[in-house]
């Protein structure tokens, strides 16, 4: 134990939430210039944020499960099916703890399904996820009867509404909400044996198996966290439409995925991060709501998006490592 | 001096292949014992059951005076004995670190506690390599050799009395095999008794104390490092019992139909040269890793070629894509039937009419195509149950006579064929050597890899030798035997 040389000094490196976060600002202050009176108020940046929760809770399930090398394509159907059912629950008024349980509980029991047949049957994620995708959306219409259907929000619905003139809160709860779920997944991701094992198998499942991770029971849990967020991305959904309906979040799991993508996610597995799928799910909102602000059509905004995606790719490419 | 570790007359059967036949060895604390033997010795399966990974049928272990029954790879290591594979398994995207501690992170509460971990890791790697490995740098960025020291380093946090390396310098640089035959000394000074697997006899000359030779799932001979000489080993691992080269049927063989000059490809092989003329046998003997495939691949348009010549038919052409090789008349047998030779859920007849070189909308009809599959079933005699079976109800012998049966089909006369008979029965290698000496009587070229020496000397005309990616001089099988291939393979 004598001189050990000190670790050798790496070359420095941006962290990987650089690139979305700066495209982010950049894309907000284009909006600024093009519109001052619109995109300068503080106000905007209220609503956008608020616009984005729903996404973002969901891009942040969706980066652990990109992360471990799956994916869920059934969110966007989760999600309506979670409106429908605190709908129905909250009809017969049995209080606001039963109805969040309900949603919730909806929320993990779709994760889980979609575990159980990724992890134990070994059916690709994407083909798994394709089947509970059309069994949540038709449960839900089931359920609702194909209609939008009324329900009590207990008050949640002050979550997702623009903060009251009078009041002194920044944002409404539901954003803070979604912060904190981000911080415990982060937590989770980072700092737990669950979270590096999630890793380690998108990296490279034969050495976690090897090394006694248990690939199946991680896996299944993935999809199951994958699905409480759902759940609580659709109590979200609920508090802001204030009804149940079944045909709500159609091609959402899309927006989902290409905010984690835009984030650094790497559909292979093992590379994604948290924080770019939050700044990934914002800069979507900022190209919808700038778009609309100024006029462009819908057309502009989808081409746009897409551009964005490609450039994310693209530059990510660029400054990988060659491995 | 006694034994750590002592083995038995231990058996292992799969299915009807006897891979262990008896076997014995010992190890002591402290002590480097080298395990030698050709491919397909039994080297991987028994060391396989060491670790854990597979039991045996019959035979005793004992480890430090105990009997040694370990149900799993974990058993075995918590009774002391880790093992390091060929290839090094490393997760890409997590920390040395992590790497280390994957599956046994230290906790912190519900937490990986990341001071622990490196902790533990810059000490394991401090009795490793103390000119050091940064603890919290990626996976992803390190050397082939230092990804080599992460899962040593992996091995040994386990606290192992008994270390097992399988090939571990297959895949590193001088300079890199130096730093890890430091690093071996420094684990036997701490009285970690090793058991080295490896094919490079001047390595381990330098680096055993003892020896063990195996030869088809038998001991053949053990004993103190320099008390036998390398020659005498070799010919321990070769044996004496190659058959004599069998009567040919072909003649005089004719003009040149392949020839490639100083070819490299990337990264193997870095030279090869050897020419190939109608009706004769070229075989290419060496070790597994050495570039053999990959110089069959270069030649057939699979990888690419970075220099040197290579003619065709006198076509001089190195960018060459495998359809134009077909085009040519070369065909290619790939050594990984399953995942690269056959299309697994295809059936007999469209696998054998795969490599047809038709306009992409043609019509072809599946009946002509079934009875072109049935002339070859019955030609060389396939066992299937027709033309439309899917290849994967086929035995592995059927199913490589499939693969051949596609080269028959395109009548190629150039073929090129890299470990024919692998994982084929006794019965089916003896009718595709009959089928080989046949194509080479007929007038075709063939151009055989083998890792069987008696498969080699059984077919080729001539044999090359590939020892590290070069490709050493031709001389006729007459003129050659096993030992001095071996040999020459193994750089002794």
């Amino acid at each position: 134990m004598t001189d050990v040389p000190p670790p050798t000094r790496r070359r420095w490196r941006w962290p990987g939430e650089t690139g979305p976060l700066a495209a982010l600002v950049a894309v907000y202050l284009l909006f600024v210039l093009i519109s001052p009176d619109n995109f300068g108020r503080a106000l905007i940046i209220e609503t956008m944020v608020r616009q984005t929760v729903v996404v973002a809770i969901l891009s942040v399930g969706m980066t652990l499960v990109i992360i471990k090398g799956g994916i869920d394509l059934s969110v966007g159907s989760v999600v309506a099916l979670t409106t429908v059912v605190c709908a129905r629950v909250s009809q017969s008024d049995p209080g606001v703890g039963f109805v969040v349980l309900a949603g919730l509980g909806v929320g993990v029991a779709a994760g889980l399904l979609n575990g159980i047949f990724v992890a134990w049957l070994r059916i690709t994620p994407f083909i798994v996820t394709l089947a509970t995708m059309s069994i949540t959306r038709g449960t839900a219409k089931g359920i609702s009867d194909q209609k939008m259907i009324d329900g009590h929000t207990y008050g949640l619905d002050a979550w997702m509404s623009a903060v009251p003139a009078d009041s002194h809160a920044l944002v409404p709860a539901g954003v803070w909400l979604a912060v904190a779920v981000a911080l415990a997944a982060g937590v989770l991701l980072h700092f737990t044996p669950l979270g590096r094992h999630i890793v380690a198998i998108g990296s490279n499942a034969l050495t976690a198996r090897l090394c006694g991770v248990s690939v199946e029971r991680v896996t299944a849990i993935t999809y199951a966290l994958m699905g409480l967020l759902g759940g609580i991305a659709g109590l979200m959904e609920f508090a802001t439409l204030t009804v149940g309906d079944p045909t709500d979040s159609i091609g959402l799991e899309l927006d989902v995925i290409a905010a984690v993508v835009i984030g650094g996610g790497s559909l292979s597995g093992g590379r994604g991060s948290i924080a770019g799928a939050i700044f990934g799910a914002l800069l979507m909102t900022v190209i919808k709501m700038g778009a609309n602000t100024i006029g462009l059509d819908n057309w502009v905004q989808e081409i746009l998006t897409g551009i964005i995606i490609l450039i994310a790719v693209g530059l990510d490419r660029l400054r990988a490592p060659a491995t | 001096m006694t034994a750590l570790l002592e083995v038995a007359r231990v058996t292992k059967s799969f299915g009807r292949t006897r891979a262990l036949e008896g076997v014995s060895l010992s190890a002591a604390a402290g002590a480097v014992t080298a395990v030698l033997g050709e491919n397909g010795a039994g080297k991987s399966t028994l060391m396989q059951i060491l670790a854990g990974a597979l039991r045996p049928d019959g035979g005793e272990i004992f480890f430090d005076g105990r009997p040694y029954r370990p149900r799993s790879p974990r058993d075995g290591a918590e009774a002391g004995i880790a093992m390091v594979h060929q290839e090094a398994h490393v997760c890409p995207e997590l920390t040395v670190a992590e790497n280390i501690a994957l599956g046994r992170e230290p906790r912190h509460g519900p937490f990986v506690s990341r001071r622990v971990q490196r902790r533990r890791a810059g000490a394991v790697i401090e009795r490793l390599v103390p000119e050091g490995l940064d603890p919290d740098r990626s996976a992803g960025e390190l050397s082939v050799g230092d990804r080599q020291f992460v899962c040593i380093a992996r091995a040994l946090s386990y606290a192992p009395r008994l270390l097992i390396l399988d090939e571990p310098t297959s895949a590193l640089t001088r300079v890199e095999t130096e730093r890890l035959f430091t690093a071996i000394a420094r684990l036997q000074c701490e009285g970690i008794a090793i058991l080295y697997i490896s094919h490079f006899l001047e390595e381990v000359e330098r680096l055993a104390d003892r020896y063990v030779v195996l030869r088809d799932g038998s001991t053949v001979g053990d004993g103190r490092m320099g008390d036998r000489s390398l020659d005498d080993i070799v010919a321990l691992m070769a044996g004496a019992s190659v058959a004599a080269p069998s009567a040919r049927t072909r003649g005089e063989p004719g003009g040149v139909v392949l020839e490639a000059t100083a070819l490299a490809g990337t990264p193997l092989p870095t030279a090869a040269s050897l020419f190939l003329r109608r009706g004769e046998v070229l075989g290419i003997g060496g070790l597994i890793g050495a570039g053999r495939s990959e110089l069959l691949r270069a030649i057939f348009g699979l990888d690419t070629i970075a220099s040197g010549s290579l003619s065709v038919h006198g076509l001089t052409r190195t960018d060459a894509r495998p359809r134009d090789r077909w085009a040519q008349g070369m065909g290619f047998l790939s050594e990984d039937r399953k995942g690269e030779g056959l299309a697994d859920q295809m059936s007999v007849s469209e696998n054998v009419t795969l490599a047809e070189i038709r306009p992409l909308l043609s019509f072809r009809s599946p009946r002509e195509k079934r009875a072109a599959a049935r002339r070859l079933i019955d030609a060389i005699r396939i066992k299937t149950t027709g033309p439309d079976a899917p290849v994967s109800s086929l035995s592995g012998g059927n199913q490589q006579k499939v693969a051949l049966a596609r080269l028959l089909h395109q009548k190629v006369d150039i073929l090129v064929l890299d470990e024919p008979t692998r994982g084929v029965d006794v019965r089916s290698r003896n009718e595709i050597h009959a089928l080989i000496d046949r194509l080479a009587a007929e007038g075709a070229g063939v151009l055989i890899v083998s890792s069987y020496l008696p498969e080699l000397f059984a077919l080729a005309d001539r044999i090359q030798v590939m020892t590290r990616g070069v490709l050493g001089p031709s001389r006729p099988v007459a003129e050659a035997s096993p030992t001095e291939v071996l040999r020459e393979a193994t750089g002794a």
